[in-house]
């Protein structure tokens, strides 16, 4: 075995107590990159010099018997819509090669001072429009578990570092599952938190009512260890919360005994997989086992999810991207007349055709004529879906449902059918539009050795119970504890 | 997915009129392929009209909080060589352009 292999908080007991150094732990993080990102492609820049240096600084503080952070030397990789001071950042779009940020994320900023290393920056669909990050300008990200399978998306180049213990964590981001849905396709664990908990300051926006930063893990505790860093109110972001932040990792200790599970019965629909529904329905069997009462709860709305979110998300889209025009960074056309040829040509030659296509629909939505029929109905069924959820958490603490369909699906599979694409984000998408949290953890296997994910709804900023939940099952589960089988 | 293309909710006319106003062009076979593709994608969205929402109020935030306001103070903003160190087109401490007028 070697040390990248860890989970981060083992890591990090391990250099507390001398046992390894933090520069020993990147080096084989590194050696890892070297062995298996030529196959998997997760990242985009790979910052070699800075980690090792970073970890040298950790490994004095050591010595000097300072007290450590709570992330100290742990490896993270940065989904590359969330701007690096200094470090290229891409959103996986030609439109912003070689952008350099003046300035870093406050997620960024929370993490270097917890004594984290920012590793790198991960492939993602341009601008997190897509479910498979088959939709990156650069290429697309391999499944560790099936390199002929997508990792899913947006946040796959995130997912699958993890999954291939290139990193222990990775910042991901979700708009309408592009945590949880990679999280679940690569056997790790994924968890959107409540819109307005953690500061997007810094986050290329896509939908802007929709979009949350989180963390991609390899279990529930480290799960837990970064939402305490990242989350909290800054006065950059005005849509971040001034709530005081739990103590996750203490919450999880609780049992579950009592705890009261919804299972909404919209969600066994045609088009699920038996052996995600198999999977399922063995994981709830452990929660009863534990205590937990479970029955099922009807969320009626839960069919009109997808066009409503597609609706209000691509309106959003097309005025956030907007600011792409070729004047003051990225990508700027060689030929063109006048300034509006000049927009025109920046932004046809710089976006790719997934981008372009929501833009369309985003406009075509909010265009006169339009905006009653298209926009404001698609808010509208928006409430209709929050009181759903709103209703079934007056009775039960948590939901359960599968995170997505279907295992990992092959590469090139739905590439050419975007409306077949969008289905696959079913099970996630009405969370966003709530603006609830949720967590997604591997559950299972299917016969094809491809993990299967559960994943866990809760209240608004209720992080604590959905976190409890998880690690309940996972300290509980019986999973044979598998590695993807790169070598 | 199969669409029925005698009735379209969008014309390729239209597709080239919201192609302008999102400041994108097409080439002929990209817009054919974009206004089959955002038919059959608006046809299904047809789906919303299946609810009555006449009595609903509308979702713009989920979370309902006050306006948050910062102090207002002068805080240091970016220095101007950082503000144009990502462009190519600077001149004389400005973006530059093509002539508007």
């Amino acid at each position: 075995m070697t040390l990248n292999q860890l989970t981060a908080h083992e890591a990090i007991s391990l250099i507390k107590k001398k046992r390894i150094t933090a520069y020993e732990i990147m080096q084989d993080i590194l050696n890892q990159i070297d062995k298996a990102d030529n196959l998997i492609k997760a990242f985009l820049v790979i910052n070699r010099e800075e980690a090792l240096k970073q970890a040298k600084e950790i490994d004095k503080k050591v010595k000097n018997g300072k007290n450590l952070p709570p992330l100290a030397g742990v490896a993270v990789a940065v989904k590359d819509i969330i701007i690096t001071r200094g470090t290229e950042t891409t959103c996986g779009s030609k439109i912003l090669k070689s952008f350099i940020p003046p300035y870093n994320a406050t997620v960024i900023n929370r993490l270097r001072a917890a004594g984290a290393i920012i590793i790198g920056k991960t492939n993602m669909d341009e601008f997190a429009m897509g479910s498979s990050t088959e939709n990156s300008a650069f290429g697309p990200t391999c499944n560790p578990w099936d390199l002929e399978r997508v990792p899913g998306g947006s946040s796959g180049g995130s997912a699958a570092a993890v999954a291939a213990d290139e990193t222990f964590i990775a910042l991901g981001t979700d708009t309408g599952g592009s945590i949880r849905q990679p999280a679940s396709f690569c056997g790790m664990v994924g968890l959107k938190p409540t819109y307005g908990r953690v500061s997007r300051y810094g986050l290329i926006a896509y939908a802007s009512s929709l979009d949350q930063i989180g963390p991609i893990t390899k279990d529930v505790t480290d799960c837990s260890l970064v939402m305490k860093v990242i989350s909290g109110h800054d006065t950059m972001d005005s849509t971040s919360l001034n709530l005081e932040v739990p103590d996750y990792l203490k919450s999880c200790q609780a049992g579950i005994k009592g705890l009261k599970i919804g299972v909404p019965r919209e969600y066994f629909i045609e088009g699920i997989d038996p052996e995600v529904k198999g999977a399922l329905n063995k994981a709830l069997k452990i929660f009863e086992k534990l205590g937990a009462k479970i029955e099922e709860v009807s969320l009626p709305h839960t069919e009109y999810s997808l066009p409503a979110y597609y609706l209000i998300a691509t309106a959003e889209a097309s005025s956030n991207l907007a600011r792409y025009d070729g004047v003051q960074y990225g990508y700027r056309a060689d030929k063109y007349e006048d300034l509006s040829s000049m927009y025109q040509k920046t932004r046809s030659e710089g976006f790719g055709s997934e981008v372009k296509r929501r833009i369309m629909l985003g406009t075509y939505a909010l265009s006169s004529g339009y905006y009653d029929a298209y926009y404001l109905k698609a808010q509208k069924v928006r409430t209709l879906i929050k009181e759903d959820f709103d209703k079934a958490f007056g009775k039960y603490d948590i939901l359960i449902t599968p995170t997505s369909p279907t295992p990992a699906f092959k590469l090139k599979e739905k590439i050419d059918d975007p409306l077949t694409m969008y289905l696959t984000d079913i099970y996630t998408i009405p969370i966003n539009l709530a603006g609830i949290p949720a967590i997604s953890l591997n559950c299972g296997y299917s016969k094809n050795n491809l993990p299967i994910g559960l994943q866990i709804i809760g209240k608004h900023f209720d992080e604590e119970t959905i976190l409890r939940a998880a690690f309940n099952f996972e300290q509980n589960n019986n999973l044979e504890k598998k590695k993807p089988p790169i070598e | 997915m199969e669409v029925n293309m005698a009735k379209k909710i969008i014309t390729k006319k239209e597709v080239e009129y919201v192609a302008k106003l999102a400041k994108l062009e097409f080439s002929e076979k990209e817009k054919e392929e974009f206004t089959y593709q955002l038919n059959s994608i608006l046809d299904y969205f047809k789906k919303l009209n299946e609810l009555d929402t006449e009595k609903v109020e509308p979702t713009a935030y989920v979370i309902s909080m006050p306006n948050l306001l910062n102090e207002d103070k002068i805080k240091p903003s970016l220095a101007h060589d950082e503000v144009l160190f990502n462009s190519k087109y600077v001149k004389k401490g400005y973006f530059k352009v093509p002539k508007i007028m």
